[in-house]
Order: C-alpha cells, then sequence, then structure tokens
C-alpha cells in the first residue's frame, strides 16, 4: 500500500522562484544530496535528511540558469549551463561561479542528462545530442540540426537500458507530438509520432516515462484529465528504415485531475504514479498516488497553497513547490495487493477522492474498445475522424472495417497484426466485437466462413459463450467439429442445449465420414493430445494378449469420435436442464455413447489410480454422472432395444458388486476403527516420561 | 542456554465442560459462554479474546439459556427453574429466583433490555421487569400445550415468537396471547419422525419468523399471516442453534453435525432491490452438536459438546487483514489449573469437584537433547480429595513445601495438613475456617510456606500465619474505596516481603507483607493481566498482558525497569504478537537473575535479559540445533527468546530445581476420546 508521510520543508536559504517555478531538482553522487536550480541565478545543494544546505552557487549580476544543474556522476563534478551556451563545472571546493571551468558551446543547449553509471550527455535545442567529454574536448565544434523547424523540445529522460544509454525526447509542432528515441550503441535516432486518438483537442501537460521490459512507458498527462500510456519500442523493428512510425496512446486512468490547470505526473514504479493537480476544477491542488493496475487512488494529500505544477521524484522523496517552499514528501510503497488495492477506495477518507475510479464496464461493453462514455459525442467523433484522418481510428474500429469487405486471408493477415499489440483492459469485449462482426458477415454472406480467424480468437482463451453467442451456431450449421470441440474446451458457460446439440452431431454419421477425409487438417487445430489418449488405449490393449473380455474392451468409436465426445464429456453442465435436451438424442446414439463410456470405465478401472492415460483425459466421476444422465433420460428407450441388452446386463452387474462392496465396507468400519484407535494409543502410551531438552 | 531434564506429564486428565450457550454484549465486545457444568465465563474480545472473569459451576445448576439484558447485567436460567443474575465485579451470583414454572429451556431480553422472557417446561411463556436491583414477575402468557424450546422477541418488542414441540407461536406482547400457531411439518425427507422440536426461532423486524428444528430444517414464517415462506433443509440431524446479525443481513446456525452454516441477505440479480436468503458458507470447525451460536458485527461464534469455543471473523466485514481476522479456538481456560510443589516435587491437579495429587518420578540417567530418559521411579498418586456438596471447587493452591493445601468453593473454604511419613501419608483439614474466606478467588502460599495469601470475591486481600495444624488471620486489606473488583492473580515475594495483586481492569496493587500497607500501584494499562511474577533478590515485579505485552516493574524503585523499557521501545517481535493464547504462568531460575520463564498453551519461552532483543527481520523460533556454525554466527543471531514448542498444548510448565522442569500436556486427541462419540456419518456408500 502507498503511503506519504510527513512532508517537510527545505529551506534556509530563499528560492528565486519565478512563476515557473524551480528549474529542476536532480540528485547527486551522494544519496541524500540534490541540486536545486532556481530559475534565476542560484544552483543550492540541499542534505535532504537534515533539511539544510550545504552549498550554494551564484552566477554573475546579468546572466541567466538557463538548464538545470547536474552532477556527474563519473567525476562528482557539477555542471550548469548559463545564457543558453556557456557551460560551468566545478566541485564542492569551488566558491565563486565566475571562476570555475567555462566552456562556451557553438548552439543552445536544451537540457544536460546524467544518470549514475554513464557520461553526461547534453541535448541541444535543435535536438542533437553529444557525450560530455567529447564536447568538452572541442567546445566549439558543430551542431547539426535534428529536429523541423517551429518544432520545439518538450520534455526529456535519460535511461539504461541494458547497461547501455537511451535518451528519449520529445517535441512538439502545431499540437503534434513527436518522441526520439535514440541509442547510443547504435547511435541510431527513431522517430515516433504520438497519436492522440480522439481526444485531438487536448494538450499534453506533462510526460513521464519509465522502462517497461523491451519498451519505453511513456505516460502523459493530458489537459482533459486522464492519464494515457504509449508503449515505445527501445529497439525499433526496422532500425533501417528511418521513416516515421506511429505509437497509438491508450487510456491508463481517467480524470485524475481536472484540466486547465498546471498539472504535473511522475511514475513511481510500475503500478503506482504520482499526480499533482486539483481533483475537480474548484478544489485545491492535491498530490495523489493512483495504482494504475487496479485504477486506484492510494492516497492523497491536499497543498491548499499551490504548487508551481511542477514535480520531482527521486528514490523515495517527492519534491514539489507548495507555495514558494520547496517541500519533500516521503514515500513509500509496500507490494500492492488487490486488497490492499481496493481495501483504501472502500472509505474515501480523504477530501481529494471524490473522482470515482474508472473501472471496465461489462455492461456498457458492446460498444468498440472506446472507452468514452457519452455515446451520442464518440458517433459524432468517430464520424470526423472517418472522414478526415485515418490513422486515428482505433486498431480495433479498422479490423472491424477490414472484416466488413476484406477477403478471408487478408482479414486472416490484419487480425494476426491486431493481436500482436498490447491488450488492453477490454481486450476481451474488444475480441468479442470481432467475432460478431464476423459471425455477422457469415449470416448475410453464406459463402463467407473465416474458419482460421475464428479459430484463433477462439484460441486466445479470452473467449465465452455469452460473448459471442451466434458462434457455435454457426459452427453447427457449417458442422465444424473442430470448432465445436475448441469450443467445448474453451467456453465455461455452453448453455446445455448447445451442448446437446454438439453431442447429437457428434454421434451422426455425418460426422464419422468427413472425419475420415479431414484429417489432416483436423491433426494441427489442437487435436493430437486427445488421439494419442486414444492411441494409448488401443497400445495398451494389445499389450494384454491374456485379455479374455476381448470384445468390450475394444472402443466403440473411432480416436476422433472419441476425442469429439471427451470434449462434451468435460463441458460443465446442471442436470435438470441438460436431462430434457438428451431425451431428443436417437436411441442408436444413445446405445453407442452409453457403450463408449462403458468402455472408458473399464479403462479406468483398469488402472490403480482409476484414472485414463492422456494429457486430460475425463475423470471417472465425469463417467459415471454421464452414465447416470444418459440412463436417466433414455431408460424406456434403451431398454427396448436389443443391442444395449448386454450393455445394460453388464452395468446392472457392475452397480449390483458396487452396492456390494459398500456394504461390506460399511460392516468393517467398526473394525477400522478400533484399529485405528489402538494405533493411536500406541503413540500416546506414555502418560509420563522424563526427558532431555536443550534451548538454543 | 542450558539443558534442562523435563518431567512430560500428560495424566492430568481434564476435561472442560461442554459450551451450552454464548451471549455476546454488543456494547462492552464481551462474549458470556456458559457450560454444561454451570460455569458461566466472561471473554473480551477487545482484549484478544481474553477470558478474563469466570462464575464457578454447581451440580444442580445446569444453564439452558444466557442472556444480557440492561447494556451489562448477566442473567442465566436453567433446569432447575431458577433464574439467576451475575454480579460482574464481586464475580458471586447476586441472586436467584425461581420462576415457578419448572424447569426453564429458554430466556430473551427485550429489545430495549427491560423485560426478561423466560420459557418453561410447563408450556408458559412469563414476563419479568427487570428493576435496578432485582427482576420482578409481571405476567404469564397462554400457556401452550409442551416446552418453549426457544424464544425470540420482535425488534420492536410488540410480538415475541416462541418456538415449542411441533409448532411455532406468535405472542401478541400487549395482551399475551396467541396470535398464530404455525404447525411444523414432522416429515423429515418422507419419514414421519416422532416429534419435531423447535430448537431455535429468531423474530425479525419485517415479520418474517427463521425456525431451525431437529428434522434438519432452517424455515422461514410470515407472522403476519402464519403461513410457510420458505424451507432450507441444511442438516441430516438436528439444527440446534440459530443466531441473527443486528442489521438482519446475515444469521448463522449451527447443527449437530459440527457444522455451522452462514446465511445472507442478498440482492437476487446484480443491482435489483429484491433480496432473498442464501446459504452461503458451510464452516466445519466442530466434531460434535452445535449448541449454539451468536453472531457479532464481524464473526461468527459457535461452541458445542465438543467443548471449543470457535470465533470465525467474516473475512467480508474484517477492515483490515491482520491477525484479528484469523480463526480462534479456544479449548483450556485462561488460569492455571496445577499448582507445584518444588521440595517435594508434587503436583496438584484441580478438576470441578476434587483434586489430585501427584508425586513424579526420577531417573538417574543422563542424556542428551531429545532423548527419553529411563524411569528409576515412576510418578505417583498419592491422594485423590473430593469435594463435599454440589459446588464446583473455583481455585486451589498447594504450599511450596508441600504440607498445605488450600482450596475454594463458592461457599467455603478448606485448608488441609498433610504429614509424609515414609509412604504413608495422612490428611488432616484444618477446622474452623472463618466465614469470610468463602468463595475466594484466588489462594496463595509464601515460598516458606509460613504465609497464606487469599484474594476474596470482595477486592480484600487476607493473610494468615500457618502454624503446625492451625493458623492465625494476620491482616486484611481492604478493597480501594469505591471498588469492589475482586483480585484474581496473585504473587508473593520469594523473601516474602511483597504481596502483587491484579484485578480484572484496575493496575496491579503492590502491598508491603511486613508493613502491611500498600506499597504502590503499577499504572492502569489497557489491556488485563494474564500472569504476575515476583522475581527472585531484585524484586521485580514481571506481567504479562493480554495483548502479549510483557512489564518488568521495580517494587523498591517504584519504576518501570531499564529492560522493560526498551523492549517498550523497541517493541516486540511481530510474531510473539500475533500468538494468540495468553501467558498463563511466569516463574524465575534461581541461579541465573537474567532469566524469565514463561508460557503459554503452545509454547514455553525462557527470556534471557541479557541477550539483544529480536527485531521484525530476526527469525524468532529456531527449533534446529545450531550445526556446523561457527561460535561468532551463533553469538550473532542469538537473541532475547529462547522458544520451545515441543510440548503442547501445554497447561503448565514451572523449573523444580536448576536444572528440572516439570510441563504438563493435555493433549487434545486424549480430550475427544473421553466425549461422548459424535453423529455417525457413513463413510462408505449411501
Amino acid at each position: 500500500m502507498a503511503a506519504l508521510e510527513e512532508e517537510f520543508t527545505l529551506s534556509g536559504v530563499p528560492l528565486g522562484t519565478g512563476p515557473d517555478g524551480l528549474l529542476g531538482v536532480e540528485q547527486c553522487d551522494k544519496t541524500d544530496q540534490f541540486l536545486i536550480t532556481d530559475s534565476g541565478r542560484t544552483v543550492i545543494l540541499y542534505k535532504v535528511s537534515d533539511q539544510k544546505p550545504l552549498g550554494s552557487w551564484s552566477v554573475k549580476q546579468g546572466q541567466v540558469i538557463t538548464c538545470p544543474a547536474v552532477c556527474n556522476f563519473q567525476t562528482g563534478e557539477y555542471i550548469v549551463v548559463h545564457d543558453s551556451k556557456v557551460l560551468r563545472l566545478w566541485t564542492n571546493e569551488d566558491v565563486n561561479l565566475d571562476k570555475v571551468f567555462k566552456a562556451t558551446l557553438s548552439a543552445e543547449v536544451y537540457r544536460i542528462l546524467s544518470i549514475p553509471g554513464t557520461e553526461p550527455l547534453v541535448l541541444f535545442k535543435e535536438g542533437a545530442v553529444r557525450g560530455l567529454e567529447a564536447l568538452l574536448a572541442e567546445p566549439q565544434q558543430k551542431i547539426e540540426t535534428v529536429i523541423s523547424d517551429e518544432e520545439v523540445i518538450k520534455w526529456t529522460k535519460f535511461f539504461m537500458v541494458f547497461r547501455h544509454p537511451a535518451l528519449i525526447f520529445i517535441t512538439e509542432k502545431h499540437g503534434n507530438y513527436f518522441a526520439y528515441v535514440q541509442k547510443f550503441n547504435s547511435s541510431v535516432v527513431s522517430k515516433y509520432t504520438l497519436l492522440l486518438g480522439q481526444e485531438e483537442k487536448s494538450v499534453i501537460q506533462s510526460f513521464t516515462a519509465s522502462l517497461c521490459r523491451k519498451f519505453i512507458s511513456l505516460m502523459s498527462l493530458s489537459s482533459d484529465g486522464c492519464i494515457y500510456e504509449s508503449l515505445i519500442p527501445i529497439h525499433p523493428s526496422d532500425p533501417e528504415n528511418n521513416q516515421l512510425q506511429r505509437v497509438v496512446r491508450s487510456l491508463l486512468l481517467k480524470t485524475v485531475v481536472s484540466g486547465n490547470a498546471r498539472n504535473a505526473l511522475s511514475v513511481l514504479d510500475q503500478d503506482h504514479v504520482a499526480v499533482l493537480g486539483p481533483p475537480l476544477p474548484a478544489s485545491k491542488e492535491c498530490l495523489s498516488i493512483w495504482n494504475t493496475k487496479f485504477q486506484t487512488l492510494q492516497i492523497s494529500k491536499e497543498l491548499p497553497q499551490g504548487t508551481s505544477g511542477q514535480l520531482w521524484y527521486y528514490g523515495e522523496h517527492l519534491f514539489m513547490l507548495h507555495g514558494k517552499i520547496l517541500t519533500v514528501i516521503p514515500y513509500k510503497c509496500e507490494m500492492s495487493s488487490l486488497a490492499g488495492a481496493l481495501g483504501k477506495l472502500k472509505h474515501g477518507q480523504d477530501p481529494g477522492t471524490q473522482t470515482m475510479p474508472h473501472f471496465v464496464n461489462w455492461e456498457a461493453s458492446q460498444g468498440l474498445g472506446s472507452q468514452n462514455s457519452e455515446p451520442s459525442k464518440r458517433i459524432l467523433r468517430r464520424r470526423k475522424i472517418e472522414a478526415s484522418v485515418q490513422p486515428e481510428v482505433p486498431a480495433s474500429q479498422q479490423l472491424l472495417s477490414t472484416i466488413k469487405k476484406d477477403s478471408e486471408k487478408h482479414i486472416e493477415i490484419e487480425l494476426r497484426k491486431f493481436l500482436a499489440i498490447k491488450r488492453t483492459p477490454d481486450f476481451h469485449t474488444v475480441i468479442g466485437d470481432i467475432v460478431i462482426g464476423l459471425l455477422g458477415r457469415c449470416k448475410t454472406e453464406p459463402s463467407f466462413y473465416p474458419r482460421n480467424s475464428l479459430m484463433q480468437l477462439v484460441q486466445m482463451h479470452v473467449l465465452s459463450y455469452s460473448l459471442c453467442p451466434g458462434l457455435m451456431e454457426v459452427a453447427l450449421e457449417k458442422t465444424d467439429v473442430e470448432m465445436l470441440q475448441l469450443c467445448l474446451q474453451q467456453f465455461p458457460d455452453i448453455p446445455e442445449a448447445v451442448t446437446c446439440a454438439c453431442l447429437k452431431m457428434f454421434l451422426s454419421d455425418a460426422v464419422q465420414e468427413e472425419k475420415m477425409e479431414e484429417q489432416t487438417g483436423i491433426l494441427q487445430n489442437g487435436f493430437n493430445p486427445e488421439e494419442d489418449n486414444c492411441d494409448n488405449c488401443d497400445k495398451e490393449l494389445s499389450e494384454k494378449p491374456q485379455n479374455t473380455i476381448e470384445e468390450t474392451t475394444s472402443c466403440p468409436v473411432i480416436p476422433k469420435r472419441a476425442a469429439l465426445l471427451n470434449a462434451v464429456l468435460h463441458s460443465a453442465y446442471s442436470e435438470t436442464f441438460l436431462l430434457p435436451h438428451l431425451k431428443d438424442i436417437p436411441a442408436q446414439h444413445i446405445t453407442l455413447f452409453l457403450q463408449y463410456l462403458y468402455f472408458l470405465y473399464l479403462k479406468c478401472s483398469e488402472s490403480a489410480t482409476m484414472t485414463l492415460p492422456g494429457i486430460h483425459p475425463p475423470t471417472l466421476n465425469q463417467i459415471m454422472d454421464w452414465i447416470c444422465l444418459l440412463l436417466d433420460a433414455n431408460f424406456t428407450v434403451v431398454v427396448m432395444i436389443p443391442e444395449a441388452k448386454s450393455l445394460l446386463l453388464s452395468l446392472y452387474k457392475f452397480v449390483k458388486s458396487q452396492i456390494c462392496i459398500c456394504s461390506e465396507l460399511n460392516k468393517i468400519e467398526v473394525s477400522f476403527r478400533e484399529l485405528q484407535k489402538l494405533n493411536q494409543e500406541k503413540n500416546n502410551r506414555e502418560l509420563y516420561s522424563i526427558e532431555v531438552l536443550e534451548l538454543f | 542456554m542450558g539443558e534442562f531434564k523435563v518431567h512430560r506429564v500428560r495424566f492430568f486428565n481434564y476435561v472442560p465442560s461442554g459450551i451450552r450457550c454464548v451471549a455476546y454484549n454488543n456494547q462492552s465486545n464481551r462474549l458470556a459462554v456458559s457450560r454444561t457444568d454451570g460455569t458461566v465465563e466472561i471473554y473480551n474480545l477487545s482484549a484478544n479474546y481474553f477470558q478474563e472473569k469466570f462464575f464457578p459451576g454447581h451440580e444442580s445448576r445446569a444453564t439452558e439459556a444466557l442472556c444480557w439484558a440492561k447494556g451489562q447485567r448477566l442473567f442465566s436460567a436453567g433446569l432447575n427453574g431458577e433464574i439467576i443474575e451475575y454480579d460482574l465485579q464481586a464475580l458471586n451470583i447476586k441472586y436467584s429466583m425461581d420462576a415457578f414454572g419448572g424447569p426453564i429451556w429458554s430466556m430473551a431480553a427485550s429489545p430495549s433490555g427491560s423485560q426478561l422472557l423466560v420459557g418453561c417446561e410447563d408450556g408458559s411463556v412469563k414476563l419479568f421487569q427487570i428493576n435496578p436491583d432485582k427482576i420482578q414477575f409481571e405476567r404469564n402468557f397462554d400457556r401452550q400445550k409442551s416446552r418453549i424450546l426457544s424464544l425470540s422477541w420482535h425488534p420492536s418488542g410488540t410480538h415475541i415468537a416462541a418456538g415449542s414441540i411441533d409448532c411455532i407461536s406468535v405472542f401478541d406482547v400487549k395482551s399475551g396471547s396467541a396470535i398464530h400457531k404455525m404447525h411444523v411439518d414432522r416429515q423429515y425427507m418422507g419419514v414421519s419422525k416422532r416429534k419435531c422440536i423447535i430448537w431455535g426461532v429468531a423474530f425479525l423486524s419485517d415479520g418474517t419468523v427463521i425456525s431451525v428444528d431437529s428434522a434438519g430444517k432452517v424455515q422461514f414464517w410470515d407472522s403476519a399471516t402464519g403461513t410457510l415462506v420458505k424451507t432450507h433443509l441444511v442438516a441430516n440431524a438436528d439444527v440446534q442453534s440459530i443466531a441473527v446479525s443486528d442489521q438482519e443481513d446475515s444469521f448463522v446456525v449451527g447443527t449437530a453435525e459440527g457444522t455451522v452454516f452462514h446465511f445472507q441477505l442478498v440482492s437476487v440479480t446484480s443491482n435489483s432491490s429484491e433480496k432473498q436468503w442464501v446459504r452461503t458458507k458451510p464452516f466445519q470447525h466442530h466434531t460434535h452438536d452445535v449448541r449454539t451460536v451468536a453472531h457479532s458485527p464481524t464473526a461468527l461464534i459457535s461452541g458445542g459438546t465438543d467443548t471449543h469455543l470457535v470465533i470465525r471473523p467474516l473475512m467480508e466485514k474484517v477492515e483490515v487483514k491482520n491477525y484479528d481476522a484469523a480463526l480462534r479456538k479456544i479449548t483450556f481456560p485462561h488460569r492455571r489449573l496445577i499448582s507445584c510443589s518444588k521440595k517435594r516435587q508434587l503436583l496438584l491437579f484441580q478438576f470441578s469437584h476434587h483434586l489430585d495429587l501427584w508425586r513424579l518420578g526420577s531417573t538417574v540417567a543422563t542424556g542428551k537433547h531429545g532423548d527419553t530418559l529411563p524411569l528409576s521411579k515412576d510418578a505417583d498418586h498419592l491422594l485423590h480429595l473430593k469435594t463435599k456438596g454440589p459446588e464446583n471447587i473455583i481455585c486451589s493452591c498447594l504450599s511450596p513445601c508441600g504440607s498445605w493445601i488450600a482450596y475454594a468453593t463458592a461457599s467455603r473454604f478448606f485448608l488441609c495438613r498433610l504429614n509424609y511419613e515414609h509412604d504413608n501419608i495422612s490428611l488432616h483439614r484444618v477446622s474452623k475456617m472463618p466465614a469470610f474466606l468463602r468463595s475466594a478467588v484466588q489462594i496463595l502460599f509464601s515460598e516458606d510456606s509460613t504465609k497464606l495469601f487469599v484474594a476474596s470475591n470482595q477486592g480484600s486481600l487476607h493473610i494468615f500465619r500457618l502454624l503446625e495444624g492451625s493458623f492465625k488471620h494476620l491482616h486484611t486489606f481492604q478493597a480501594q474505596s469505591g471498588t469492589v473488583e475482586s483480585m484474581c492473580l496473585l504473587a508473593v515475594s520469594p523473601d516474602g516481603n511483597w504481596l502483587a495483586a491484579s484485578g480484572t481492569s484496575a493496575g496491579v496493587h503492590v502491598y508491603n507483607v511486613k508493613r502491611l500497607k500498600l506499597h504502590c500501584t503499577v499504572p492502569a494499562y489497557n489491556f488485563p493481566v494474564t500472569a504476575l511474577a515476583i522475581a527472585p533478590k531484585t524484586n521485580n515485579l514481571v506481567i504479562a498482558h493480554s495483548d502479549q505485552q510483557i512489564f518488568e516493574y521495580s517494587i523498591p524503585d517504584k519504576q518501570y525497569t531499564e529492560w522493560s523499557r526498551t523492549i517498550q521501545k523497541q517493541g516486540f517481535h511481530y510474531l510473539w504478537l500475533q500468538r494468540d493464547t495468553p501467558i498463563t504462568h511466569i516463574s524465575f531460575h534461581p541461579k541465573r537473575p537474567m532469566h524469565i520463564l514463561l508460557h503459554d498453551a503452545y509454547m514455553f519461552c525462557i527470556i534471557d535479559k541479557s541477550l539483544p532483543l529480536p527485531n521484525d527481520k530476526t527469525l524468532l523460533y529456531n527449533p534446529l540445533p545450531p550445526t556446523n556454525e561457527s561460535d561468532v554466527i551463533r553469538r550473532r543471531t542469538a537473541h532475547a527468546f529462547k522458544i520451545s514448542k515441543r510440548y503442547k498444548p501445554l497447561l503448565f510448565m514451572d523449573l523444580l530445581d536448576e536444572r528440572t522442569l516439570v510441563a504438563v500436556e493435555r493433549p487434545l486427541d486424549d480430550i475427544i476420546a473421553q466425549l461422548p462419540p459424535p453423529i455417525k456419518k457413513k463413510k462408505f456408500g449411501t
């Protein structure tokens, strides 16, 4: 559970904060020490735990610091830039900034970036990047221009990716945002366009980024108050191809702050973000910690004197300007658990928590993956989007339009592409929508049956019967038994009527012939384990020549049909709803199924553990339950069929012997208990003993 | 740390009585529990479920009903036909009153708490007015055909429901007449049983009456029309008890098969206002009949013939997932039943109606850790002392020299002198004990067995000098003015100068025995004291509280010791604080002043004050001996708490001499073996 501790302020030296707050707060090479650069002429080194300044340096009157001071972690020197082009390097011993090392550069510096473990980088306003050492060796070297005219760098961050430094910076031009990722082991710059999606009017107020395996997770706080996440690959898929790639933003948290204020965002760890800003338009500013995994507000703290809309996070400290004073709030986060994350929500004690978090709405999910709550507006917007810019349409919607007109082959390719993208929280509903889209076209175009695409979707493990109600009906219509088998295995909520319809089809002759022909096609669709199962049975049989009841133990159905029937045995059902449907199955088929079940039972009883071989075999209970169900439903019919006579007789014998065993067991239960008692007494016989104990 | 010879004693064949009733008091968060032998215990659920008070049982007083009324007043009624009110301060019976209706089967206090209703054997329901000092009979309701086994008030106090045999009656309180009679089906799974006993009823504010009966049914009735609304068949045996939560959104029933079912009022579909009762959770924490259940706001409480009191927190009601959310099973009393004479190696066991005196055996062999040594002499049963009369023994004590036994019942105090001549023992009762000694709460002998200290239930402490075969009353410390709280725990310093006494809520008082005056009072603490002891030489008073805190208080200096302050500052190890049984005995090592020995039901511990305290990161309990470890590591990881969990459930542990311990265990299996067999469930077939 995330917790904010008691805040404290750093004072001692008055900060010359301008209207834009501070230039920056940067880490030092010693823990607990931070360099704070105000927007005027001063750099102060603070020791945070002592709340006191260790040193303070100012540039001359008339000069202005343009870039926050940083620490070179390799040498322990401090670096600052004033008047955009003049670089100063100094150490703790130096007193006067005028007398320290100075280098005048040929271009304007945007920022110096320094993190532990690597040399600092200098990012120029034109987008070029240089290592500090190389730059100092030749200060007047020519600096190329990377970004276009009118493009302005908005934000930047420096990472270590598997021991290689990587730099990301965001530029803005006419309301469009671009991300540049530069890696220094390959010195390739990749450029991405950030797609703002439907909220094209919003302005991004704050960025933060963290590493997330092979991606940089870039979070942005927009003026609509929502936090969006974009995943930017660290290793571009096609490094040679330097053309513009697009990155989609996905909504991470909805309306955490009200827009139109100076809000700030900082990622704390993989599940938590800190947001600075007023939760409601009229309320005071708050520092809130949100859990992005559960979308819950963890804690919030009111900052009544207002902030400068800046937030820094290092180690365990959050830094911000509260009023005119630099405030440090220690932050701690224990491992988040569901209970911990939900626990806080129940109370909602804090005054700033009126904004309820946005959960996945199961009922309103028939729409197309968009989480906008006003449908009328959405339609308007969508129309507008379709008319204007094609690429800004969400991927799922694009796919749906593909489904409406393109060929099966093309749909398959597009689908594969779509499934490769990161899963959003509403992934299952999107998949459901796609299946419904596909089925809709199936209904209107009888020749259209995108079997492979449907198979692929079913195998995503996220579908259920209720999400795509038509799928099994269509499969039944097309007698697509593999699809039915897959559905039976995957869906947890198949109605009994449909299960029965499947069973009916599996037992019918149509299946058998078709099966023979399509064998190769079947094998690649997850049929193998079941088949092995039955093959094993047969193998075992042949290994036992002394088997006397040969005729009963040979499998009454072919392996394919057995595999299909096994899928039915595994499916969930409720007796009361299943029984009426079982009555509709023809008597011959019932007999066949009974024979198969009896065969399975005999197989079961052969092994000591009473289980069948194979990866996912039906259990003894499932077999027995189905035998009982079938007999309950069709006894009067089965009794009349001559072929079933021997089967019923053997079942009768079996039940009789079971009753016998149970009654015998009941008889000797008392003896068992006595034995158990004797055993216990043996263990606890000693009422008194003297033992030796050593305490360690 | 040292090696000990441990006398492992398992022949204390104590069997707790079965639980008959539980009553939960929301106001004080206390639970009253009555047992089949008539004992009534009070548990403080806020103080770590500590059993803080008890009223001794009585053979003729089988309690059938227990209830709280007027806030903190506790009443019971039983088969002797009497209604009893308990005095929770003085720990005695305030008064008992015959209801004149034969044995009483049920009792219920009105929602306002001002009236009491009892259901009698003769079919009458009697209404009593609760006055500040006593209860007063008001009137009878219409008499029913057979005994009234269960009663429940409508929350408005205008109607009551009474469960009898084969029928439930609804009475109007004003007129006293039955307005509905609902007949319960005798049929049970197609077989007609002889009778259907309504073991419990509950009247809800919407007019629904819930009944539980001997046919295994939980039934919902509409009291306005007298019709059956719904039936749940929950058991093949009797459903014996029911309790409804205050919000009326959940209730709990207990069955004779040992199962407890939780029913909850849940919406039929999501976001619909229509709600229905659904059986949600079954719990099987008992092996025998669940005779009684209670529903606190956060937990289900059940008790029955298997003698366990089970407190099962409802996870959805628990706000923070901490140790309070864990299931509690309370089996043994939170007080000592055993006293020990170190000199003669004797153990005195206290049962409800007799005392047993045993002499421990001996061995000449030696061995290493874990060995069982061959006995050269087995333990002897020396004496079986039966009490006269129907009252249970409240407390007992054996003097350290082994030649005095003292015990008390509610009405008498007994002091016996034992003479040992070779193998013969003779017992001589000291006669003419003063009358003010009756219903003593705690008895203690001084270390040299020359003084006897008795805490009476009126809050006073009596001191006697013991002479050969007689006694002399020396002094009585009167209770602090204004309090009548009795002192439940006593401790005397080994030099005989100091006497510490503690009640259930106020602080610990320390008296100077030589000067016969109050020396000081240890500041009161939020949680009750569970054990007290005074260390030799230093005269430090060690106090264990029910929240598992331990304090050490220097009596001469009248302040907490440095060690106590250190451990309070650093805090106890979290695992130490999570133990769920209280410390019941504290003792000291005669040669090692830095050691404190203490135990609860599942561990015993030697605290070595010279070693560093463990913090939450260190391993509190390390069962394995240090092997192949260098001395340095051993010294670094060593901490003050040396714990052994070898003996459990541990009822008593003490040092006999420097190298010998005695541990009295009571294995649960032995208790179960002495209980009546549970309802037989078929293991095989149908």
